[in-house]
């Protein structure tokens, strides 16, 4: 068993924060990388990037969005309980460079995958300006940790209950307006990472973008994390997550994304139900 | 000579199985399994040849007519004792072998009749062992002090850990998967291979001694050169052949398409059959295609079947005779209502618009010249395009050598395709202290062959932990 050492809600309790503990994968990680998790024996194995690692104290944390049964499954394991397999470290390390002003921009648990980028980018001497958003304001996450790991954070969320209103796109495109940009780094849902790479290859920025394809085994085993960038199949899990976000074709993971929505919606309700019960 | 006579008057004992009406719709295994009062039966028909060809015909030289003059005599423990003198997981292959291009394909009997049942027999004992037996564990030699560690836990795997455990060696077997078993866990259905059946298997080797560590990927948790450091003494490399192939045909990425690995392994490892008992969801396709002609494609038509498929199609672009499966399996899924489109090539895959998978267009081949492989080739007939309607697809074209472990590993050779160079004579790889064997070393083959080549490594890995390199 994987000891669940912490354990923090997030957002309102639809966001949840675990460390775990986990030696060999603690020591290994790098940012960018993911996990396998899987929290019983008939448990799905459900990927999440790691948010961090210390190796001294052999932990590493996962902050995760509450979507679906899986996740609802996680949610409901508390401090001293486990999950029953966390396997990794998987994916390819986030390429980190000294390249000069970088904008990095997250939405909604997006930013849990972007802020150990963030911070490495910061370390390695780039000028880091961070924007993030969130649909309102208590569904913005990690707003001081993203305010160290940057040297400029800008906030926005879509009704304007906190920060700027509107979508981060429309701040990013201040941003390259007005400065040189030299790297994006988004990651969050599809959509918005969709039109940020829209964006700024309107501006010649190269964009890295993190993709969140289904998988099953993360090892380049089963295929079905398959993604197509600059019109080559790609397996997210081996050469990803992360892509140059301007040969993504995100419509067409939007469309594999919905593979088992409907089987999935109903088996979600069907376990809230059972828990309200 | 009368008694010769009166043997070959006993007909070969059918298997009992479940009925195909049944069967087409449950998990449960499809052959029952010998009585023991059959068991014998069966075995008195073997000969005792003094020349046996079944031997030759088996690749790792099971003593046949021993196990089997073991059975006509009723003493079923001496049988299993004898067969794990050269296999130690009968249970295993008396359900998958090929036999009939194996062992039972060199018996005399084949020649002018049926051949002995020789798989159903080694079945037959393994399962009365499983059964009736006491569970007792093969004598061990003194500990050795070495260490061995097997990256892998599928057929090739598991025989080097067992036969290094009862050496002396201490061994321990990472598994990259939260279940050890390789293909016979997360390929091999439960209709054919109980998963109980490999489960007991590992469990027999952990009794002996052999840690399994699951969730190690190696190449990812840990590498090759850090299991040295960690004091390992040698290394076997049994991690299969698992990169998925696909067609590279316009639409493939459609939802609704899916790889034969990926398809089995949420019906087999993540028991995605009793979805939504359990977590993991699989897609229920009303008309699903199978492409291949393998035992892959036969046991992925007959999943959907069992899942509650309308029709369940294989399309495979050669004809019968050309189809690699094994006989039994063809057979079984054509008894359970698989269609087979055969000398049919898919072109392209067509979606609606959600993106979710229609159809498919296939074109109509026939035989020309035969290639490289001495089979015929299969040449496309012009213009005989025709659309079949289908909402679920499953690529079962082979699998290819992954990279995951091999391209994190210096100074180990690889071949052109990405397979790892090992001596066939010793199973050493080009990288000292590391040995390497079955379906990465030789592709995607069987069961026994991987059996085989982990036999031949542990012997050599035995000898280097005693004499040196
Ligand atoms: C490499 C990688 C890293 C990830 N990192 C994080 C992370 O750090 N934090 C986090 O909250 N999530 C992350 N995800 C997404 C996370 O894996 C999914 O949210 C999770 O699998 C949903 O499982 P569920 O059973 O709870 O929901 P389900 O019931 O499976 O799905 C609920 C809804 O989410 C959609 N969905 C299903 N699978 C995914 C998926 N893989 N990605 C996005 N949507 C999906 C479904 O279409 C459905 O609408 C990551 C995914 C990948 C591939
Ligand atoms: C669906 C299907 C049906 C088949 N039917 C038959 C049949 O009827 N008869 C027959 O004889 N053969 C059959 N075969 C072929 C047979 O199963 C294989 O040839 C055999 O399993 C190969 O054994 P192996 O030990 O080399 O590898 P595998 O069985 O593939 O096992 C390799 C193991 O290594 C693990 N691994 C991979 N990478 C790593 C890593 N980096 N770190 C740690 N572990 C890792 C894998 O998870 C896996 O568990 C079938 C194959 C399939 C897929
Ligand atoms: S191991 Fe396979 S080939 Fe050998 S005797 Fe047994 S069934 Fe036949
Ligand atoms: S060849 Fe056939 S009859 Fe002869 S020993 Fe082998 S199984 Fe028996
Ligand atoms: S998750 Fe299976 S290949 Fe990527």
């Amino acid at each position: 068993m994987f000891k669940i050492v912490k354990r923090e809600e997030m957002a309102g309790g639809t966001v949840v924060l675990n460390e775990i503990e986990a030696p060999l994968i603690a020591n290994k990680a790098k940012p960018g990388q993911f996990v396998i998790l899987k929290a019983t024996e008939e448990g799905e194995r459900i990927p999440l990037t790691m948010a961090e690692t210390d190796p001294e104290k052999g932990t590493l944390t996962v902050i995760y969005m509450v979507v679906g049964k899986s996740t609802a499954v996680f949610k409901s394991l508390k401090e001293g309980e486990g999950y029953q397999d966390v396997i990794g470290p998987l994916g390819k390390p986030t390429h980190i460079e000294k390249v000069g002003t970088v904008v990095c921009v997250g939405g909604g648990t997006g930013i849990a995958v972007l802020h150990p980028i963030t911070r490495a980018l910061k370390e390695a001497g780039n000028r880091v300006i961070a924007i993030i958003g969130a649909r309102n304001k208590d569904l913005l996450i990690l707003e001081d940790r993203m305010k160290q790991a940057s040297h400029e954070l800008k906030i926005c969320t879509d009704d304007g209950s906190y920060g700027r209103k509107g979508f981060v796109t429309e701040v990013l495109k201040e941003v390259l307006e007005n400065e040189k940009v030299d790297q994006a780094v988004a990651i969050g849902p599809v959509p918005m990472m969709k039109f940020v790479s829209k964006m700024t290859a309107d501006y010649k920025v190269p964009t890295l973008v993190s993709l969140n394809p289904i998988m099953v085994d993360g090892t380049g085993m089963c295929g079905g994390c398959r993604v197509s960038v600059g019109g080559e199949t790609k397996f997210a899990c081996v050469d990803g997550p992360e892509f140059d976000g301007h040969q993504v074709d995100y419509d067409e993971l939007m469309m594999r994304l919905q593979a088992y929505c409907e089987d999935e919606q109903k088996c979600y309700n069907d376990y809230c139900l059972l828990e309200q019960a | 000579m009368a008694e010769k006579k009166k043997k070959r008057a006993i007909p070969r004992q059918p298997m009992p199985e479940q009925a195909p009406e049944v069967r087409r719709r449950n998990f449960k295994e499809v052959p029952e399994g010998y009585s023991p009062e059959t068991a014998m039966e069966e075995a008195t028909r073997c000969l005792q040849c003094k020349n046996p060809g079944c031997v030759d015909g088996c690749p790792v030289s099971v003593d046949i007519p021993g196990f089997i003059g073991l059975i006509q005599d009723g003493d079923f423990k001496g049988a299993i004792r004898n067969l794990w003198g050269k296999n130690s997981l009968p249970a295993v292959c008396g359900r998958v072998c090929p036999q009939e291009i194996q062992c039972e394909g060199k018996c005399v009997l084949a020649k002018k009749g049926e051949a002995v049942a020789i798989g159903h027999l080694e079945r037959f004992a393994a399962d009365y062992e499983r059964e009736y037996g006491t569970g007792e564990l093969p004598p061990k030699q003194p500990p050795t002090g070495k260490k061995a560690a097997v990256v892998g836990s599928g057929p090739a795997g598991l025989t080097v850990a067992g036969d290094l455990i009862v050496k002396g060696h201490e061994v321990t077997v990472l598994e990259a998967f939260h279940k050890p078993g390789g293909v016979l866990v997360y390929g091999i259905p439960e209709f054919r291979l109980p998963k109980d059946i490999v489960a007991q298997e590992v469990h027999f080797l952990e009794r002996l001694g052999v840690k399994v560590e699951t969730n190690m990927v190696v190449g990812r948790t840990v590498s090759l050169d850090e299991l040295f450091e960690q004091g390992y003494d040698a290394i076997f490399v049994g991690v299969g052949a698992g990169l998925p192939r696909f067609l590279n045909i316009p639409g493939e990425n459609l939802v609704g398409i899916l790889s034969a690995n990926e398809y089995l392994t949420r019906a087999n490892l993540m028991k995605a059959y009793l979805y939504p008992q359990v977590d993991t969801p699989i897609p229920m396709g009303k008309n699903v295609v199978v492409l291949g002609g393998g035992n892959v494609a036969m046991d992925a038509a007959r999943t959907a079947m069992r899942l509650g498929a309308d029709s369940s199609k294989i399309v495979y672009r050669r004809s019968r005779e050309e189809m690699p499966a094994r006989v039994a399996e063809v057979h079984h899924a054509e008894e359970e209502g698989i269609e087979f489109h055969l000398l049919t090539n898919p072109t392209r895959f067509i979606g609606d618009e959600k993106g979710r998978l229609a159809g498919m267009e296939c074109l109509k081949m026939e035989l020309g010249e035969p290639d490289a492989s001495g089979r015929r080739r299969p040449v496309p007939v012009e213009g005989s395009e025709y659309r079949l309607d289908c909402d679920l697809v499953i690529v079962a074209v082979g699998s290819g050598a992954n990279p995951l472990l091999t391209q994190s590993t210096s100074e180990m050779e690889l071949n052109q395709w990405g397979y790892v160079v090992a001596d066939p004579k010793t199973g050493k790889t080009t990288k000292k202290g590391v040995w390497a064997g079955g379906d990465i070393v030789t592709g995607a083959a069987t069961v026994i062959l991987a059996m085989g080549a982990g036999r031949i490594a542990a012997d050599s890995i035995h000898d280097y932990l005693t004499l040196g390199w």
